[in-house]
């Protein structure tokens, strides 16, 4: 594998290789035609700073509107490291943080430059309006956030992701009105098109119409955000998918690191058969909520009736110098364990407390609400209960996949010019993401990286002329016909959503926060089975040519549950633990995560073979030349 | 509980559309408004009926996908809720309910609930931006904002450009939507350079798109689930009467060198 990671000394690797790279002439960019598949913050800071730059963009995405990409759910921050805390912050820290947090299973290099670009995306959002939470002097404010022990998180009340996503949108439209931009909502990628090896368009199909484009181009961007949604339930949004990375996946992109899937430890319990989807609580609360199960098992009183001295601050006791404000992978394990033990609460034991009554002690209820206002008031809509009164119940859930189509050091797939950011692509956060780091890759990769690599790659690879005609264009075309058409001739017993459901819950049991490689592997082949039986069973009624939810949705799933299988055989194949992939045959005595360096220090990068054969595996090694692997404790 | 819903079915845009009556038993105080639909379209796809088409898709009230009226109320009776946040303890056994979709002319219908907002798109484009070029942007902290000011913009910054402004305004009227934009960016130094410009193309845009004027009735602000302000209306018309007055045809740039 070419990670194209370059040489020489850290620090100078990206501005080496910016000096190195080509550029393309300011007049000859419009004559480029580049799509970017997805508008959230990395495909909408790609697609409005690339026509900024004089080139050519068509940027698709399947909400009715650029705003409605699920990067506007994330709630809790972005970090940078500007130091303006003055409290031992540098790109150095940060750089550090991120590949110890990843537990050693990310690349140095593209860290780094994502440690370096993060001062320039604060600067970026405030020249944007973007409105940061302040002090009263008028400088911007920080907070800290699991995983580190600097202030370097900047916030925009519980919402940092809406504005962010916002500030990107604006500036997308600005270009759209320009006539520099061609937006594409309620269209969704269905195929991607390769022509002599390279990516030179996708195939899609508008939601409103039916109607099924090729678009051509020079380049294609995806940034078409994760795919936890396999597991049904997830705190992604319903649309949330996999099929643009999947499909890229199938005309000859590896995907990296399938099994590297985030639990994010602070979510609202299920609370019944019907739930559609997982609400997240911010992590931030963690800052100021303390985690509590009671000492006694299957203890059913009420949070307020339990004594002091009868409860247990788990994660204060088993690490007490991160306390509270421990990864989240190391967090959502520990959430497990006092369930798994029998000492979980709520209705259905999988649930444990955080809360406020202390800090509202210490700091008045004022203070708390100024801080976590509109999150408790979420809260309280969702469970009709007031977390100024008794403690939220939290579980863990689905959250983040780091997984995604491998990239080189450029962003860049397998498929020559077919680059991939953000949440999409598996580069930055190795095998566990450190919270607020998922705003600061998406808009490092569409802002301030993608810029540089496209150019570098137009100027280098001279591309024939091809049009729509072109027999490969058409093939994808009647491809994508003969799928949907397919899907709705099937007309069987069972919903979408059933086979959905199924997937989720083989998901969850067998590759979720505890793995083994037996069940790893009967699930691989549950999962084949249900597939066969989907394309035999499923019930999707409707028209081809029309607003067709069903239909939309069959899709996603088909595409979830070959990923699925891929998935397991990715994490029973990884026999190590490491961040979010826990392997229960590999643990330390105290249950924590145990690596093994000297076999799995690589990104595991699989190639489709053909779907009636196993996809091959391919390894990167990852060098840590900087940050040398040693036991992650937070103790 | 169970429930009796009528729901606006209309196959497509040029479909004349009717409400059709449904019953749903077994519906659990815990579910959210859209689970129940949820709930209710498995029913239906079981019975080889096509299911009720409605947006949606964060389930979190934020990204301002989701919404209809229930009972002749935008986002229904909870205050402050989009629909996808509300949760049926909000209703009682034996309730009949009335679904339908935004009704403004700047909004068709597509299918059954689902109307095309892409007007709100446009109104942003003509001017809801601050023109910041990737990569010119100075440190952070050069330009201090004063924390009041910034407070003021983050609230007006939380409008999802959901549309139940529009649904619930007998104008069918965006300025409360038009406003939330004008305002969030007016109130930050880095806002001031297109202040004026920016209220006049955006207001201009929102004309003629075809929503309505402003005529004071507040139901904007009784709806929104954000909570945005009527005060924003007030600076919206500030500013685009200053910028009506000080409005100066663009000068051509070329020539030097």
């Amino acid at each position: 594998m070419n990670s194209r990671t370059p040489p020489g000394p850290i620090e100078k690797r990206w501005e080496n290789t910016k000096f190195e790279m080509k550029l393309v002439n300011p007049a000859n960019k419009r004559k480029y035609n580049i799509l970017v598949v997805g508008s959230g913050l990395a495909g909408g800071s790609a697609a409005a700073t690339l026509a900024e730059l004089g080139y050519n963009v068509k940027c698709f995405c399947f909400q009715d509107s650029p705003r409605r990409a699920h990067s506007i759910a994330a709630q809790g921050g972005i970090n940078a490291a500007k130091n303006y805390q003055n409290d031992g912050d540098s790109i150095y820290r940060l750089f550090y943080d991120t590949v110890k947090g990843g537990d050693f299973r990310a690349r140095e290099s593209n860290v780094y430059r994502l440690a370096q670009i993060s001062v320039n995306i604060i600067d970026q959002a405030v020249a944007q309006g973007v409105p940061f939470a302040r002090e009263y002097g008028g400088t911007l404010a920080n907070r800290s956030f699991g995983g580190a022990q600097v202030s370097r998180t900047f916030y925009a009340r519980g919402q940092t992701g809406q504005q962010l996503l916002l500030g990107a949108y604006q500036a997308l439209e600005r270009q759209i009105d320009a006539g520099r931009v061609k937006m594409y909502p309620r269209t969704e990628m269905l195929d991607l098109i390769v022509i002599d090896g390279k990516a030179r368009g996708i195939v899609t199909r508008n939601l409103v119409t039916g109607q099924i484009d090729i678009h051509i181009a020079d380049a294609v961007i995806l940034a078409t955000g994760g795919y936890g949604n396999v597991f049904y339930l997830s705190t992604n949004a319903k649309g949330s998918n996999v099929t643009a990375g999947w499909r890229a996946y199938k005309r000859g992109a590896f995907f990296g690191n399938p099994c590297f899937t985030q639990i994010h430890p602070t979510c609202i319990p299920v609370s019944g058969d019907y739930q559609s989807k997982l609400t997240l609580m911010s992590e931030s609360l963690r800052n100021d909520g303390r985690i509590w199960v009671p000492k006694k098992q299957g203890d059913t009183r009420k949070p307020q009736q339990i004594a002091e001295t009868e409860r247990d601050y788990y994660l204060e006791r088993i690490y007490p110098s991160f306390g509270n404000l421990v990864p989240r992978d190391v967090a959502s394990r520990a959430a497990k364990r006092m369930c798994d033990e029998g000492r979980g609460v709520g209705p259905t034991g999988l649930g444990v407390y955080l809360d406020f009554g202390a800090a509202i002690e210490r700091l008045g209820k004022q203070s708390i609400t100024e801080r976590y206002g509109n999150l408790f008031e979420m809260y309280e809509r969702i469970t009709g209960e007031s977390p100024y009164e008794v403690p939220m119940r939290i579980f863990p859930a689905v959250h983040y996949t780091m997984g995604g189509v491998w990239v080189d050091y450029h962003l860049m797939s397998t498929v020559p010019g077919l680059f991939v950011l953000g949440e999409a692509n598996f580069s930055d956060h190795g095998a566990n993401r450190l919270g607020a780091s998922a705003l600061m890759q998406g808009l490092a990769d569409g802002y301030f990286v993608i810029p540089y690599t496209l150019g570098n790659y137009l100027a280098s690879n001279p591309l024939e002329k091809i049009t729509e005609a072109h027999p490969a264009a058409q093939a994808a075309k009647v491809e994508v016909d003969n799928r949907v058409k397919k899907l709705l001739s099937i007309n069987g017993n069972r919903t979408v959503d059933s086979f959905h459901r199924e997937l989720g819950k083989l998901m969850w049991d067998h590759c979720g926060m505890a793995r083994n490689a037996k069940d790893l592997l009967d699930a691989a082949a549950k999962i084949r089975d249900l597939n066969a039986e989907f394309w035999q069973n499923v019930n999707v009624l409707g028209d081809a040519e029309d607003l067709n939810q069903s239909l939309e949705k069959a899709g996603r799933v088909a595409d979830f549950l070959e990923l699925g299988e891929l998935m397991c055989i990715d994490a029973a194949d990884r026999n190590e633990s490491c961040g979010g992939h826990f392997r229960e045959e590999h643990q330390t005595p105290e249950g924590e995560a145990l690596r093994d360096d000297q076999h799995y220090a690589y990104a595991a990068a699989w190639e489709y073979k053909g779907d009636d054969h196993p996809a091959k595996l391919h390894k990167e090694q990852l060098y840590f030349e900087y940050v040398k692997p040693s036991q992650r404790s937070y103790k | 509980m169970r429930l009796t819903l009528n729901i606006w079915r209309q196959k497509s845009p040029v479909d004349k559309g009717r409400m059709v009556p449904y019953t749903l038993d077994n519906v659990s105080e815990h579910m959210s408004f859209l689970e129940m639909l949820d709930v209710l379209n498995e029913q239906l796809i079981t019975k080889g009926e096509e299911p009720i088409a409605f947006d949606h898709d964060c389930r979190e009230g934020i990204c301002g996908s989701c919404g209809f009226v229930i009972n002749g109320v935008a986002h229904g009776p909870r205050r402050g809720t989009t629909v996808c946040q509300l949760h049926m303890r909000s209703f009682n056994d034996n309730d009949e309910l009335f679904l339908e979709p935004w009704r403004a002319a700047a909004f068709p219908v597509l299918k059954d609930l689902i109307v095309n907002r892409s007007s709100f798109d446009r109104i942003i484009g003509a001017g809801g931006y601050i023109s910041a070029p990737t990569g010119s942007a100075p440190d952070g902290n050069a330009i201090l904002v004063p924390k009041p000011e910034s407070d003021m913009a983050m609230s007006a910054a939380g409008c999802i450009g959901c549309g139940a402004c529009v649904a619930a305004c007998p104008n069918a009227s965006a300025a409360l939507f038009t406003s939330a934009k004008i305002a969030h960016l007016g109130l930050l130094p880095q806002g001031q350079p297109e202040r004026h410009s920016r209220a006049l193309h955006m207001v201009a845009q929102a004309h003629e798109e075809g929503f309505g004027n402003c005529t004071n009735i507040g139901e904007c602000e009784a709806v929104c689930p954000k909570g945005i302000q009527l005060e924003n209306i007030a600076r919206m018309n500030r500013d685009f009467l200053t910028g009506a007055v000080l409005y100066r045809d663009p000068q051509a740039e070329a020539g030097a060198g």
